[in-house]
């Protein structure tokens, strides 16, 4: 048998064994869990704004991010974010949330790895794209406008 | 406006987005750190092209709370950056608008991974 036969055999396998995720029902907690999270979001948000009217929106922002990362790494340490997120999918991934949870979980995970080489490096396996994606792109972004801006 | 409709736009917004996130993982089995990459990215955009501003003052957190307002916020950071600081701006921008973020996600991670313990996975 050539290669190419035998990696079509294994990669119809790895399909057959891959669990099913449920069409329907998965874009239904998709969708809920996603709006829930936003809501949440927004309840601090408004929230901030009541109790400090002096904060300006951007700040009231970027505390709204803070609280709610805070809370996700915090359910991801006690185990309940990653059971959130069997069911609801890129419900869990998409938000800010998911992203404070791409971070917190590999690093509580590979923590008996040791403390550089497991906890810290892994901390950024997902997140080191997304790190990395933002700044080269911002700086591209950054390039442009400057360049419109000279003409 | 109505509070309970400002809500429900939010909620809306937000789990629409999600929505897709979902199809497009269960179609093309993308993997988390891909999904977030892309929608990180699609915020850049909108931000680039001016349209998250407006989007931002219909759906408030429905859009900011998913990856593509960090993603905004990025590009925004550039933006503005490169209007006070010329060149300079386009290296400090994104990262000077997202630091919080960023610190919050990593700091908060890493304390709470030196007091919790993994469980096993088997839920």
């Amino acid at each position: 048998m050539d290669k190419n036969k035998i990696n079509i055999a294994y990669s119809k396998f790895v399909e057959g064994r891959l669990p099913k995720t449920k069409f329907f029902p998965s874009l239904l907690w998709a969708f809920l869990v996603g709006g829930l999270i936003c809501c949440i979001g927004q309840g601090i948000f408004d929230s901030i704004a009541a109790i400090f009217p002096s904060l300006s929106k951007d700040d009231v922002q970027a505390y709204t991010l803070i609280i709610l990362i805070f809370l996700a790494s915090f359910l991801t340490g006690i185990g309940v974010y990653d059971r959130i997120g069997s069911f609801a999918g890129a419900g869990s991934i998409v938000p800010i949330t998911g992203f404070s949870n791409s971070i917190a979980s590999p690093a509580v995970e590979f923590k008996n790895e040791g403390l550089i080489f497991g906890l810290c490096v892994k901390m950024f396996s997902v997140a080191g794209p997304v790190i990395v994606t933002g700044i080269v792109s911002s700086m591209l972004v950054g390039l442009i406008y400057y360049i419109v801006g000279l003409l | 406006m109505n509070m309970v409709l400002q809500y429900l736009i939010v909620f809306v917004v937000g789990g629409t987005i999600c929505l897709l996130a979902q199809i497009l993982i269960i179609r093309t089995r993308m993997t988390s750190a891909r999904i977030l990459v892309l929608f990180e990215l699609i915020g850049v955009f909108l931000q680039a092209v001016m349209l998250f501003e407006p989007i931002k003052n219909f759906a408030k957190s429905g859009i900011t709370v998913p990856i593509i307002g960090f993603g905004a916020s990025l590009a925004r950071g550039a933006m503005e950056a490169v209007k006070e600081d010329g060149i300079l701006g386009i290296f400090t921008g994104g990262l000077t608008a997202t630091a919080a973020g960023i610190a919050a996600a990593v700091g908060f991670g890493y304390i709470f991974a030196l007091i919790f313990r993994a469980r096993s996975k088997k839920s």
